[in-house]
């Protein structure tokens, strides 16, 4: 492998990575404050992508659409907070566990039966630049008459915009969490929600806005996720959403920058495995999974996270 | 409220009746049924067996495991590999052929009874690989490494084409389970985990699914005792697969045959039946089984009215997934709780009927 090739894995694993940790960090947020794994948060994501397709299909322009598809995936998420999981705050955590899945396959069959089952392609919806490549190095050879560039490092201009998005999506993440009020509530629900009650703070508006917030960087994610692989269907919210999970409990679940470097991470290890083990790339999903085995097994809390002792 | 209890000799005796009686009316069936509903009932018995196994994981352990489906797959790969014929093995494998120890005549043409025992065996051995790591986890990671598994599981048959035939999946399975294999596999199921459920081992996991902390202190070795539990749900689960592979006749790695949708289909049985009840599981998978049958008329084209509706395609899981979550909030102990349909509760639900009945009259 030549350094042009591993550039190549390189950036594609690091814009993978860029995806995966904006969802996480979705997970990682509710997990803090409500100690429930959202499996729903997968779907949302593929709900986004689908609002943004329709707005932008529908007349908006590109940057309406996408803050449509932004804002619809945000209301979406407060609404299945206070449709699924408010009612059971109180139940036992595997019952609001089991209520997330069961909200997943009915977000799920709702994209069925409204959307359709059938892929709808992103090709034309997103402006053209998008899709314009950098070439950088390599060199021109002469085949057939044609000079094509062989060894170089390929770029998108969506992967480019993934990075640059995703910095400054995180940088008004950061603000929203450590300079607002508002932040400081969530930050402090995390760590005790009965104290924050007994403070005055209306908890369950913030966990509505913490699940608006975390929804909205999915969609995020999911609009990025459309530029890179321009496709759309019901189900593509599961695989990614799992292992966007995954990513966060590598962090350490709870922790937001644990989930934006486990997120990296695992983009980049899976991309460079698959680049240098193509003859495994059809077990590329199950890597993620034993990555997460291997993790839990050696370190239960995460690479960030601090081992929590329960007192009795 | 005073509770008569029956003795041992006259419940072993309702019993019996009872599986002759049940008998008696599946031979019946059989007999006069069409085969459509004489393949429901056995699916219902089907359905029963994963339901009971994951209910003992689920509601009597308390862990919520996401895997039975990927066992599940094992025991249905497994036993139907052992099942088909050479010639009918080669006509599937039509990509890559047979890979070696399964194109010899001792690995084909197994009887049904001893490859369900293998898929099931296999299924468990699964269990205990998986089971060792993440037992050690809390509640919620152990859904999701399971999670994770069962999707392993099903990524490694989508790839491996020399055993399990990669995405083209298995075609002409032995059609073999019937109302017998299936109900009497149910019997056997109920008759393990029931007495399981009842014996020292099942309280201790009662008291560990109720605090771990407080079952710890008391010096129950937590870890055996679930991965124990997980082990036998894990076997039941890859019975059900092998019986499942052999009423589907055709087995394939898409996730609605025996991926996450599987998983969640046996996590609906169980919600409605009551979690942690097994009467309640055989009853709840019942539910499901004509439920989702019933179902199938949002699907289809419907006139009302003189107005003619397109069926649309989905609805089903929509209503059933959407009832799922209805259960869950408003009505979380399902149809039976965390009681079970014994003959003593019988009995004195009947008394108290007629005692009611007595007072009202």
């Amino acid at each position: 492998m030549n350094i042009q090739i591993f550039f190549q894995h390189f950036i594609n694993g690091l814009s993978l990575g860029a995806l995966y940790a904006l969802i996480a960090v979705g997970y990682t947020m509710v997990y803090g404050i409500l100690k429930l794994i959202n499996f729903a948060h997968g779907e949302i994501f593929m709900m986004g992508i689908f609002f943004t397709y329709f707005a932008i299909s529908s007349g908006m322009p590109w940057w309406l659409g996408m803050a449509a598809g932004i804002a619809g995936a945000a209301l979406l998420g407060m609404l299945i907070d206070k449709i699924a999981y408010k009612p059971l705050r109180n139940a036992p955590r595997i019952s609001a566990l089991i209520t997330a899945i069961g909200m997943s396959i009915f977000l799920q069959s709702l994209a069925i039966v409204i959307f359709g089952g059938i892929p709808k392609s992103f090709r034309g919806v997103y402006p053209e630049f998008f899709n314009k490549i950098f070439i950088f190095g390599g060199e021109v050879v002469e085949k057939r008459g044609r000079e094509i560039v062989i060894n170089a490092t390929r770029v998108p201009n969506i992967t480019i915009i993934t990075f640059v998005v995703t910095l400054i999506t995180f940088l008004v993440l950061w603000l929203i969490l450590f300079k607002t009020k508002t932040g400081m509530a969530m930050r402090a629900i995390a760590m005790d929600t009965k104290a924050v009650a007994l403070m005055g703070i209306n908890v369950n508006q913030v966990i509505g806005l913490t699940f608006a917030l975390g929804s909205a960087l999915a969609a995020v994610g999911g609009i990025l996720w459309a530029g890179k692989y321009p496709q759309v269907w019901p189900m593509m919210g599961f695989i990614p959403g799992l292992k966007a999970f995954v990513a966060a409990v590598i962090g350490g679940i709870g922790s937001v920058s644990g989930a934006i470097v486990g997120g990296v991470l695992l983009g980049l290890i899976e991309i460079v495995s698959v680049g240098l083990f193509p003859q495994f790339a059809g077990y590329r999903d199950a890597l993620a999974f034993v990555l997460l085995i291997v993790i839990l097994s050696f370190r239960p809390a995460g690479l960030m996270g601090k081992k929590e002792i329960v007192k009795v | 409220m005073d509770k008569k209890t029956l003795n041992n000799k006259t419940q072993i005796i309702l019993t019996v009746f009872l599986i002759l009686l049940v008998s008696v009316l599946f031979w019946s069936a059989e007999k006069n049924l069409n085969s459509y509903l004489v393949r429901l009932i056995s699916l219902v018995g089907l359905f029963g067996i994963l339901a009971t196994s994951l209910t003992l994981v689920n509601g009597v352990s308390g862990m919520l495991s996401l895997g039975h489906a990927g066992f599940m797959a094992i025991g249905a790969y497994t036993s139907a590999l052992l099942t088909m014929s050479l010639p009918q093995k080669e006509a599937s494998f039509i990509l890559t052929g047979v890979g070696f120890p399964l194109n010899t005549d001792l690995l084909s043409n197994v009887p049904f009874f001893w490859a369900t025992i293998i898929g099931g065996i296999v299924a468990a051995i699964f269990a205990f690989i998986v089971g060792w790591p993440s037992m050690r986890l809390a509640g919620d990671y152990l859904a999701i490494t399971t999670l994770g598994f069962a999707e392993i599981i099903r990524i490694i048959i989508l790839n491996w084409n020399k055993v399990t035939n990669g995405a083209l999946g298995l075609k002409g399975i032995p059609s073999y389970t019937t109302i017998w294999w299936s109900w009497g596999w149910l019997l056997i199921t109920l008759l393990v985990i029931g007495s399981f459920a009842k014996s020292s081992f099942g309280r201790a996991l009662r008291a560990i699914r109720d605090d771990p902390i407080a079952a710890k202190s008391m010096g129950i070795n937590v870890f055996k005792h679930q991965l124990l539990s997980f082990v036998i749900g894990a076997f039941f689960a890859g019975v059900a697969g092998s019986l499942y592979a052999h009423w589907l006749t055709s087995i394939d790695p898409k996730p609605t045959t025996l991926g996450v949708m599987m998983t969640f289909n046996i996590l609906i049985m169980i919600v409605i039946g009551g979690l942690g009840s097994l009467s309640g599981a055989v009853i709840g998978a019942g539910l499901f089984a004509v439920m989702s049958e019933f179902l199938r008329f949002v699907e289809s084209d419907i006139s009302l009215f003189g107005l003619e509706i397109a069926g649309i395609s989905g609805m089903r899981m929509l209503v059933l997934s959407g009832l799922f979550i209805v259960v869950m909030i408003f009505w979380q102990h399902g149809i039976m709780g965390r009681k079970e349909l014994t003959w003593n509760n019988t009995y004195n639900f009947l008394r108290k009927l007629t005692k009611g009945g007595n007072k009202n009259g």
